[in-house]
């Protein structure tokens, strides 16, 4: 009865909200596929962090680490979306630590070069923006909302990305060089930011039927790589990926096998960089437990004063 | 080179060394909340930094805002040393923060009314972004001052170690006594007053010991500095150093 009318509300594209009766597993999914997106934001400051300290201009300085803080805020509006279902950030990072959950496997990834930052806005913030704005239509009230905010700034983002890579293309041969380096490292990883392909995808029928999902994977694959074949042409870099070409019938561009081996290799915690950026996070957030501790023991003081 | 130049560059380094300091906090603050506070702090320095750079390559005509950031040594630098020194931990982070903060709140209150005006303009700018910087450290210095007793040892050992690259703001040089005498420049003798009133009402609140005036460092006006500063500039000034005729 009550999943009927739960069916008939996302049926009629009502959102849902946090005091509506959910299925369990509707909020389960949630929970997981919520908190993987907040602890990608915040993990995935680390390897653009990595070069903040060394961006080579003022103006490159300020526009990294304002990209950086807003990946931060990102994850805080998430992690608040995700504590509407019933969990604490507490849980939700501790979960982490414990690698029950995961975030997107791209950040698995180092950050060589400066042309890095480029890719990443450009590639890993343009995969994003593909999928957030489905993401905006999610049955979820919360995250919907959530979702509306990000995708203003990360469209910024992903042109700042691509400024730095069109300023490179078209620089010194050493940083042309570093440019196509940054796509060819982060070509194929950003393809597999979507997920499985829609046949080895075993929520999508749920996900689907709920609306917490608007687009299949693949779909949201295509729809990145038919954008940004041409972004690549006009700055003169090339996409390593010799089977890609325009496929007239089905209006699509058609491309290369990925490699589902390293995806799930990555994804289960054998990347480049699984181990340090869990390690990076765990340290700042053991490191700080005097200060949160500090911070709690002089409010509880406070407070005795008051009363 | 004129005075005015000297002064501005030095203002600028200061920025453009905290800033830089500031910015190896981000993905590392103890909160989420913080994390977004230290990276906050960080961009009004190095937008503080951009306008006395932009002024002062005006003032030099030949070299760039971006060359006076990027290609000058650690000699030719003349940020205060307190603005060099490492992040350690949060609490060592907040003392140095507050430290200066205090001194460039007063510093900019009154470097607001030069004769200059592009420079009276940045430091308008400045001031209000400092006067929450102060904020920002006097909340966290009383919290952790006054928090455990784990905290309340981190920052008294913090201020003990800090303490001696105070000395230092307070020096007046020629070019001070130069810039001073033409309406364009601070008194920084005079700031000391103020700035010792603002320390040890804090301080109180904070239940943290001033420490006894001892050894103080000097130096930074001259290009002398501390041992970290060559690290810090190797690091910031890598990508344009390397490529000298690339363009980011």
């Amino acid at each position: 009865m009550l999943e009927e009318s739960f069916q008939e509300q996302i049926d009629a594209e009502r959102k849902i909200e946090p005091k509506d009766w959910m299925p369990d597993d509707y909020r389960k999914h949630l929970i997981r596929q919520m908190s993987q997106h907040a602890h990608s934001e915040v993990i995935g400051m680390q390897p653009e962090g990595n070069w903040i300290t060394r961006a080579p201009s003022l103006r490159a300085k300020m526009i990294l680490l304002a990209k950086v803080q807003d990946e931060a805020g990102h994850g805080l509006y998430l992690y608040s979306a995700t504590e509407t279902l019933g969990i604490s950030r507490e849980e939700l990072v501790q979960q982490l630590h414990e690698e029950k959950a995961k975030y997107s496997s791209i950040f698995n990834y180092p950050t060589l070069s400066w042309a890095d930052m480029g890719a990443i806005g450009w590639l890993v913030d343009g995969a994003a923006i593909v999928n957030q704005v489905s993401l905006q239509r999610t049955s979820y009230g919360p995250y919907s909302r959530a979702m509306v905010k990000i995708c203003k700034e990360e469209s910024f983002h992903q042109r700042q990305g691509y400024e730095i890579m069109a300023e490179m293309a078209k620089g010194t041969a050493e940083q042309k060089e570093m440019a196509q380096d940054a796509l060819n490292r982060f070509w194929w990883p950003s393809i597999m930011m979507f997920g499985p392909q829609d046949s080895d995808s075993p929520r999508t029928g749920n996900a689907m039927k709920w609306k917490i999902k608007r687009q299949t994977n693949d779909e949201l694959r295509q729809s990145f790589i038919d954008k940004t074949v041409g972004q690549a042409e006009v700055i003169g870099l090339t996409i390593p990926d010799p089977d890609l070409k325009w496929n007239e019938d089905r209006g699509h561009y058609d491309f290369g096998e990925m490699n589902w081996e390293e995806f799930w290799s990555v994804v289960n915690g054998n990347g480049p960089c699984n181990k340090q950026r869990l390690a990076h996070h765990k340290k700042a957030h053991d490191d700080g437990e005097w200060v949160r501790n500090a911070a709690k023991e002089y409010a509880r003081k406070q407070e005795l004063l008051l009363n | 080179m004129s005075n005015l130049f000297k002064y501005t560059l030095r203002i600028a380094d200061s920025s453009l060394v905290l800033g830089q300091r500031m910015s190896e906090w981000c993905s590392k603050g103890p909160t989420l909340e913080e994390d977004i506070a230290l990276s906050n702090i960080a961009l009004d320095l190095f937008g503080q930094a951009n306008g006395f750079y932009e002024y002062a390559a005006e003032l030099d005509g030949s070299r760039s805002k971006d060359d006076l950031a990027f290609k000058r040594n650690e000699r030719e630098f003349f940020n205060h040393q307190l603005s060099e020194q490492e992040n350690g931990n949060f609490g060592t982070t907040t003392v140095r923060n507050f430290l200066h903060d205090a001194f460039n709140f007063l510093f900019y209150t009154e470097l607001a009314s030069s004769k200059d005006e592009i420079l009276a303009a940045l430091a308008a700018k400045s001031l209000k972004e400092v006067k929450y910087h102060l904020r920002h450290s006097s909340n966290w210095l009383i919290r952790l001052g006054d928090g455990t007793n784990e905290s309340n040892l981190k920052v008294q050992e913090a201020l003990d170690f800090l303490w001696q690259y105070t000395g230092e703001l307070f020096e007046m040089d020629e070019v001070d006594n130069d810039m001073l005498d033409n309406g364009l420049g601070v008194d920084n003798i005079q700031l000391k007053i103020k700035w010792d009133e603002l320390i040890n009402n804090t301080l109180k609140k904070a239940k943290l010991k001033r420490p006894i005036d001892g050894y103080m460092a000097t130096g930074s006006r001259k290009g002398i500095h501390t041992e970290y500063l060559g690290f810090l500039l190797a690091e910031m000034q890598f990508l344009p150093r390397a490529y000298p005729d690339a363009k980011w």
